[in-house]
């Protein structure tokens, strides 16, 4: 039943992307200077992308929703980027990334994309150098890892907590360097709303300008879509406010295959919701888990009285205490993948060991660590019988020096002092995994439309390690898009400047034009917000951290039911011209409801549990996930059909030639 | 030398030069008035010296009056074009939550001094100019300090003299370690300049106040 | 807690604008500035009226999309933090606040709170960056080592997030702190001396096409920065500048 074809290259898996570019077809300059290319989003795929293929003399137009592309949301990253470069000697080497990356993902990612990532991650850290990102650096001048999220070698480069920041400012300078020279036109505040076929090639877009409310026609020889996830649907994530599925979303309506959208990334540390006004969710760094102990009282009624404020989480002793994650994997301890902590701190939360009013939080102490640094400072600076005071001062500078723009975060926001009593935290949705079907080109399943970066679903199968989305998104951008499209284009050198005035631009022009106009004019009674939250709601409950078949069931007809009177009962004040946030909103969540209901489609369809997919009907008698590698070894890609609930699965098997399958454990 | 005074930061430094002469002008002009307070006969030989001498009166001189009046004229440009920078103006703007009162007007400062500037050429400069080189009266070495000590007989010249330089004292407190922030200079030494700074803005100009108020008090 | 507020209004950038009063009520200290003008945006909305506009996105201080002068400062009362950060604990039941857009020539309102900030964009086009293809046979990282006293000031140098509150709070609406910041992370950097004379010159030289204000130094850009970028970049720009003149 398979259409899918993953045009893999053929050979041994080492020298694969190699043989690739040796063997694709090539455009010669002078004919890259009549092809136009748009690529849509500017964070590190995307702008990375729009940089790269601008020097190698294509005509690149980008388009950001924001007001700038440096303002992407890859710039949100806080802890690094990996890169198999083995500096620190540990025994690295671009098959163990490969390995690590395959194993976090529960085997459901390509192997020969997740290779080839891999083997490309060091050129990213070069590239990054030269052009002036300021990594850090221990003193010898030299780069400077860290270790992160389970796995056992030093491989994070990083800078501070800042590290998507730094890499997007180098790709925003990449890109700056080509607008200069004329070969990019950076379109800001405009968002794509629809794609142009013609004869059955991607061909142009169709986009808003935000600040006049012009429609506007763009045509080029081929797009690229690095739009980013789809977090959003849940509407409370850590995503940026504007983050959205549309472009992703509208290439699927006219043909592109959207491939496991249930695979979404809840992450462990996140500032817990304060109330019904919440608009976003702030991540505290994975790094945090190094020195954290998390917890929760062992007895309901010790819950209970924090929860009402008449007990003071410092005042529980030691053994009324339960450190879940120690206790439930003692090899990993605190130090579990994404996934699993997760899971671990809803399990408890839904017990009923809830330490905060909405009680949705756990405990993330910091006092042992404190203690501990504080023993050892007080050793090393010569201290003989310090009095628990003075250790406990001495631990919170050190973990002041390590931690203290995260702490400074958490008090802005909670209010609370986190060295003096535990954080709380929770999970929030975090990274979508799910995206856009592409081959090993990185091309959809529409000639000449590419998807880049987060908006892809190629590399991180089921779940993501820390530290790797900087890596694809700049793999994606700077070392394989370029290439792999240039096999495209080159069968597209006679075919001239491409016209907007074709009747395909007219069409899809005047479909943008009257969902526009329908929105405008439907003078409902509920704001936009409304039924984000509604959906946000349903997601979160249905299709968040564990998911059943009746929850899901649910879900999707809850969805439908919510898109129906979406359109009914909506109301976008405003016009149709000129800035106009509610409406621009309004878009994105008309197509976060078409997705929403995919979402839980595919989650029902996928019974087992892998990674960020938990089915509660899917799990071992201690409640670790249980993966059926006989019967879901496979991508799932879904083709539109009208409706979401009319999709149609197309398979693509996995095939693991280079690795063993096995149950992840970290027990 | 393409840069020099058609951009911003040209104009800035162009702005800081000239002040930092002045302030070294500022210093040898204390020292000389300061002598009328010790030695009436060492100010008259000094002050003789300055008002016969070729190279001061027809060099030194000369530069000195384009140092001032380009630091008036630039101050002048840059606070008008600074004002065209923001068109439309806050209906709440907090600038004393960000920045000291001094900084943020050293044109009211500026104005104040160039008044007395004016002042102070009229009662001193001007007289002095006739005197030597319309009325060509004769040299007298020992003229200089009863010219000073007369001038101070006023209380209320002696009070817009007070006053002027008080302000003259603000616009210093900024100006003088601002000169460096322009220069380029801000590393391990910035401390000692602003402590310097502040020194000299207080201990010269309230200099001259006690220069004038002796005088006043001192009266023959 | 309630309060009062008084709202900068424009159509778009060719109508004129006023400032308009509002009430809210029952908000919560928990709240950020941002999530309680949402709340009256609902307010509005359900009432018939347009929303207020605002310019916002990641909603944690890192993007640098969000703006606003409250109560006379950029990014309001609190240190160290963008709007978005700036919760309403920080005010008190009763008070009035005065929200308006960032205000600059160089800065000219879209709509409502809305100001087109891409004069930044133009003035990093002009220089800010490092002329290096993309190749994948660039040097190892490791082959050019950096001083890590350098390093980490250049990294403090390029946390600049550009939103603009030094333009909104210098009285001159000056853009030196941002410009120098960018010239100062390059200028710190081997990586970046190669074409150090052309960039300072050419990214000052859009700085004063673009129309913004020139510094006096009265170091109101240094407080009100969120990223607490220092005037020891200004200072650096200085004299990278100088020397550039004297130069080329």
């Amino acid at each position: 039943m398979s259409t899918l074809d993953s045009k893999i290259p053929q050979g041994p898996l080492a020298d694969m992307w190699t043989k690739h570019k040796n063997e694709i077809n090539l455009v010669n300059p002078a004919n890259k200077r009549n092809i136009d290319v748009i690529v849509v989003g500017t964070g590190l795929a995307g702008g990375s992308a729009a940089a790269t293929l601008a020097e190698l003399g294509y005509n690149v137009k980008t388009f950001c929703y924001q007001d700038s592309p440096r303002r992407a949301h890859s710039i949100a990253a806080q802890g690094g980027i990996n890169a198999a470069k083995n500096y620190q000697g540990d025994g690295d080497s671009v098959y163990r990334l490969f390995y690590d990356t395959v194993k976090g993902g529960d085997y459901r990612a390509r192997e020969a994309n997740v290779y080839r990532l891999a083997e490309v991650s060091a050129n990213i850290i070069d590239q990054c150098v030269a052009q002036g990102v300021p990594f850090a650096r221990e003193y010898g001048g030299l780069l400077d890892n860290r270790s992160f999220g389970g796995v056992l070698v030093s491989r994070t480069f990083y800078a501070k907590g800042q590290t998507g920041q730094q890499l997007l400012l180098g790709a925003y300078s990449a890109m700056n360097r080509q607008i200069n020279r004329g070969k990019i036109k950076s379109y800001n505040r405009h968002e794509m709303l629809d794609l142009v076929i013609v004869d059955g090639k991607a061909r142009g877009i169709i986009a808003r300008n935000l600040v006049t409310g012009e429609i506007e026609r763009h045509s080029a020889h081929a797009v690229v879509i690095a739009s980013g996830g789809y977090g959003n649907v849940f509407f409370l994530s850590t995503n940026a406010m504007g983050s959205n599925v549309t472009a992703s979303w509208k290439i699927h309506k006219k043909g592109a295959y959207f491939a496991n959208p249930c695979f979404t990334q809840i992450h462990p540390t996140c500032i817990p919701v304060s109330g019904e006004h919440q608009s976003k969710l702030t991540l505290m760094s994975e790094s945090l888990r190094n020195d954290g102990r998390i917890w929760v009282p062992k007895k309901l009624e010790d819950a209970k009285a924090i929860r009402e404020g008449k007990l003071k989480p410092t005042a529980l002793a030691e053994e009324d205490r339960d450190y879940y994650l120690e206790r439930r994997y003692p090899s990993f301890g605190n130090l579990v993948p994404r996934d699993v902590a997760s899971r671990a701190a809803k399990e408890r939360c839904d017990a009923g060991f809830g330490v905060n009013a909405t009680g949705e939080a756990v405990y993330l102490d910091f006092s042992s660590a404190i203690m501990r640094y504080g023993r050892e400072k007080a050793v090393t600076s010569g201290i003989k019988n310090p009095t628990e005071d003075q250790v406990r001062k001495l631990g919170e500078e050190v973990i002041e020096a390590k931690y203290g723009n995260l702490f400074q975060m958490y008090e802005k926001i909670v209010d609370e002092n986190p060295y003096k009593t535990p954080m709380k935290i929770y999970p929030a949705v975090h990274y979508t995994m799910g995206g856009i079907w592409v081959d090993y080109n990185l091309m959809t399943t529409i000639p000449g439309c590419y998807a880049a970066g987060e908006a892809n679903f190629s590399d991180h199968g089921a779940n993501r390690l820390g530290a790797s989305a900087l890596m694809q998104g700049l793999a994606d951008g700077y070392f394989v898009l370029p290439y792999t499209i240039g096999d495209y284009l080159s069968k597209d050198i006679r075919t001239g400047e491409i016209s907007t005035d074709l009747p395909e631009f007219e069409e899809a022009e005047n479909h943008v034009k009257a969902q526009i106009s329908k929105l405008i004019n439907n003078n409902g009674t509920n704001s936009v917000d409304y039924y984000h939250k509604k959906l946000g709601k349903i997601m979160w409950n249905k299709c968040g951290m564990a998911r059943n078949e009746q929850g899901l069931k649910e879900a999707i007809e809850e969805i439908s039911a919510l898109r129906e009177d979406f359109y009914k009962n909506v109301r976008v004040p405003g016009e149709e011209s000129g800035k106009n946030s509610e409406l621009e909103k309004a878009m994105r969540v008309a197509d976060f409801l078409e997705l929403g209901e995919l979402f839980a489609k595919d989650a029902l369809h996928r019974n087992e549990s892998c990674g960020g997919h938990f089915r509660e009907e899917y799990q071992t008698e201690e409640g670790e996930a249980l993966r059926d590698d006989e019967n879901f070894k496979y991508v799932a890609a879904w083709e539109y059909k009208g409706e979401p609930k009319d999709a149609v699965l197309h398979k693509e098997e996995l095939i693991y030639e280079n690795i063993e399958l096995k149950t992840r454990s970290y027990k | 030398m393409s840069g020099l005074l058609n951009t911003s930061i040209a104009r800035k430094i162009a702005m800081a030069l000239s002040g930092l002469f002045l302030i070294i002008f500022l210093t040898q002009h204390f020292v000389i008035n300061f002598t009328s307070v010790v030695s009436p006969e060492n100010f008259n030989e000094i002050s003789h010296f300055m008002g016969t001498n070729a190279l001061v009166q027809f060099l030194l001189q000369p530069v000195l009056i384009f140092g001032v009046v380009f630091h008036f004229v630039m101050g002048f440009a840059l606070e008008l074009k600074n004002r065209q920078a923001r068109n439309a103006k806050y209906a709440m703007y907090k600038g004393s939550a960000n920045a000291s009162w001094v900084s943020r007007n050293m044109i009211i400062s500026g104005m104040v001094v160039l008044a007395f500037l004016g002042l102070h050429f009229y009662d001193f400069w001007v007289p002095e100019m006739v005197y030597k080189y319309i009325e060509f009266n004769p040299e007298d070495p020992a003229r200089y300090f009863p010219e000073l000590v007369h001038k101070f007989e006023s209380p209320v010249r002696t009070g817009i003299y007070v006053v002027s330089f008080a302000l003259l004292a603000l616009h210093l407190w900024h100006g003088f370690q601002s000169a460096f922030q322009t220069m380029g200079v801000n590393n391990k030494y910035t401390p000692a300049i602003k402590t310097l700074g502040k020194t000299f803005a207080v201990v010269i100009p309230f200099g001259f106040v006690f220069i004038a108020l002796f005088h006043h008090f001192n009266q023959f | 807690m309630n309060l009062k507020l008084k709202i900068w209004r424009q159509k778009d950038a060719d109508s004129a604008g006023k400032m308009v009063d509002y009430e809210i009520s029952d908000v919560s200290p928990d709240m950020s500035f941002l999530e309680m003008l949402d709340v009256l945006n609902e307010d509005l909305i359900a009432k018939g009226d347009d929303p207020v506009e605002f310019d916002h996105d990641c909603r944690e201080g890192i993007c640098g999309a969000c703006s606003l002068q409250i109560n006379g400062e950029p990014h309001g009362p609190d240190r160290g933090v963008t709007t978005c950060q700036l919760h309403m604990r920080k005010f008190k039941d009763g008070d009035t606040i005065y929200i308006e857009p960032f205000r600059a020539k160089a800065f000219p309102v879209v709509k409502d709170l809305i100001v087109d900030r891409s004069s930044f964009d133009r003035i990093q086009q002009a220089g800010g960056y490092i002329s290096v293809n993309t190749s994948g046979n660039t040097i190892d990282a490791n082959a050019i080592p950096v001083n890590k006293h350098d390093a980490d000031k250049a990294f403090d140098a390029a946390t600049c997030i550009g939103c603009g509150a030094c333009v909104a709070a210098c009285k001159n609406a000056s853009a030196m702190l941002f410009t120098s910041a960018k010239v100062s992370q390059f200028a710190l950097l081997p990586q970046g001396q190669v074409e150090a004379t052309d960039r300072v010159m050419n990214m000052v030289r859009q700085m004063d096409l673009e129309g913004f204000g020139n510094c006096t130094n009265t170091g109101a850009c240094e407080i009100e920065c969120p990223k607490g970028i220092s005037l020891e970049n200004i200072a650096r720009m200085n004299r990278e500048y100088l020397a550039a003149s004297l130069k080329g």
